[in-house]
């Protein structure tokens, strides 16, 4: 595909401004990473980072009882989600797969969800044909959307939206910021305190431009995205989750409602209550290794004796830890902390073993 | 000075009589992003022209390293082990990969020479 059959996001002139390297992800021309990658994941960590994200799909769901309505199709409790609050769901298909995992936020006229880039439009359209009359699924595919993550974030959004400050992880509101109508929600994909805010595309630029004037702020790329996803050991749809994974295997049984589990009256629930009951002959875990040298997705996985184990789905450098970190899907019967898993890297045998999740812990404003 | 060529792969190589001392090239290191490990080939190691005997590990993924010329690894840099992100800061310099005793020096003068890979960095 060349340069110019990509999409852009709104930010994308302030990339190119900004020396990012640009990349092709699911279509759009992004930033891979503006300084580098090993720089950006630590000061994410130590100060804030921001990331644009407009290549997801935001999308609002109204009408009456549009969140029973959507239950349907996902596995979360979304008519018990109260207004200004969000939760991480799941939407299924018939044999209890992920179609793609989202956020959904009350905001209180109407439902907020937040697919990611690549399914967006399977996304909708799945969605779309369980909606009866009168409930409707506006998608919003082009306007900004901005992850401002880190432990400085909540103060430097605070400045100019001090509204913001007072939320709480996985609140979510719509708030006008000098005359710019935003939702934000305190939430993210890095394991660290912060918000994702939705900006009309128009607005973007000078939004963003106003949060930039803090210099503890700066740009990160999809590169640092995917290290701190890794290291917070949250699972990349396409790469660990995909249509044919089961929520249980993936060790996304949390985001099944408590109220949801007693009828599994959702698309697909037949299906995944089974692979509940009778337990997954696989998990998704985390794996640490020896040395320095990164077991990275494709890597098959083996017991001392050669029996084949699984396979790694992400893996890579931990900037924060210092050591190679991986996912892998891995027999259930090997899948407790601490076993001793080898991977075959060019044909030596690399020693790891099962790690907790997450690698780094979580640090939300609870 | 002795002088520098290049291969199409973004490596450098210095000659010093029979021996050739291998690295990458400053446009390399800025296209891998940040080094975190690389693998060096076991001195002795018999080598064809273009076969992969070393892997240079990024953040982002990891990268065949080869032997430019046909020979003998005869020495690795121990300072790649201890601190792979030398590549990042030096990687014409300090950060050399390994040194061949090559089987023909005289294949040196195939190689492309600086104007050579100017423009072929020029031109991607």
């Amino acid at each position: 595909m060349s340069d110019s059959d990509l999409l852009t996001t709104p930010l994308d002139p302030l990339h190119r401004q900004s020396g990012a390297r640009m990349v092709d992800f699911a279509g759009y021309a992004m930033p891979l990473q503006y300084q580098g990658i090993l720089a950006e994941h630590l000061h994410c960590r130590a100060e804030a980072a921001l990331f644009d994200v407009s290549h997801m799909g935001q999308a609002i769901l109204t009408g009456p009882d549009a969140a029973t309505v959507l239950e349907r199709v996902v596995t979360g409790d979304i008519a018990g989600l109260k207004a200004g609050r969000q939760r991480y769901t799941l939407l299924t298909n018939e044999s209890g797969g992920i179609v793609d995992d989202l956020m959904v936020a009350n905001l209180g006229a109407a439902l907020l969800l937040v697919f990611n880039a690549g399914r967006k439009h399977i996304d909708a359209a799945h969605i779309r044909a369980i909606l009866p009359p009168g409930v409707t699924l506006e998608t919003q595919f082009d306007r900004a959307l901005i992850a401002l993550q880190g432990p400085s974030a909540a103060d430097i959004l605070a400045a100019i939206a001090p509204a913001a400050g007072t939320m709480r992880f996985m609140d979510a509101i719509t708030l006008d910021i000098g005359g710019v109508s935003t939702t934000i929600t305190r939430s993210g994909y890095t394991g660290e305190d912060g918000f994702e805010i939705g900006v009309p595309a128009t607005a973007a630029a000078s939004f963003v431009t106003e949060l930039l004037a803090d210099p503890r702020l700066h740009w990160a790329g999809l590169g640092a995205r995917d290290s701190l996803r890794l290291e917070a050991g949250l699972p990349l749809y396409g790469q660990d989750i995909d249509a044919t994974t089961s929520p249980i295997e993936a060790g996304l049984g949390f985001a099944i409602g408590k109220r949801r589990r007693e009828s599994w009256n959702f698309l697909g629930g037949a299906a995944m209550r089974a692979v509940h009951d009778h337990g997954p002959t696989r998990r998704l875990v985390g794996l640490s290794a020896e040395g320095r040298a990164p077991v990275r997705a494709g890597a098959r996985l083996q017991n001392r004796d050669g029996l084949l184990l699984g396979q790694v789905t992400s893996g890579g450098f931990a900037p924060s830890l210092q050591e190679p970190i991986a996912l892998a899907y891995v027999r259930t019967d090997h899948a407790q902390d601490g076993t001793e898993i080898f991977a075959d890297l060019r044909g030596r045998l690399v020693r790891l073993h099962v790690t907790p999740l997450p690698f780094i812990p979580h640090r939300y404003h609870r | 000075m002795t002088e520098t060529r290049f291969t199409q792969d973004h490596e450098w190589i210095r000659l010093d009589g029979a021996e050739a001392i291998i690295g990458i090239t400053d446009h390399a290191q800025s296209a891998l992003g940040d080094v975190v490990f690389v693998e060096l080939p076991e001195p002795g190691r018999k080598v064809a022209a273009a076969e992969a005997c070393a892997v240079v590990e990024s953040v982002k993924a990891a990268s065949d390293i080869y032997a430019p010329l046909a020979g003998v690894v005869s020495e690795t840099n121990p300072a790649l082990t201890d601190d792979p992100a030398l590549v990042n800061k030096d990687p014409e310099g300090s950060a050399w990969f390994f040194k061949i005793r090559l089987d023909d020096p005289s294949a040196f003068a195939t190689l492309m020479d600086a104007d050579a890979y100017a423009d072929l960095v020029k031109s991607l």
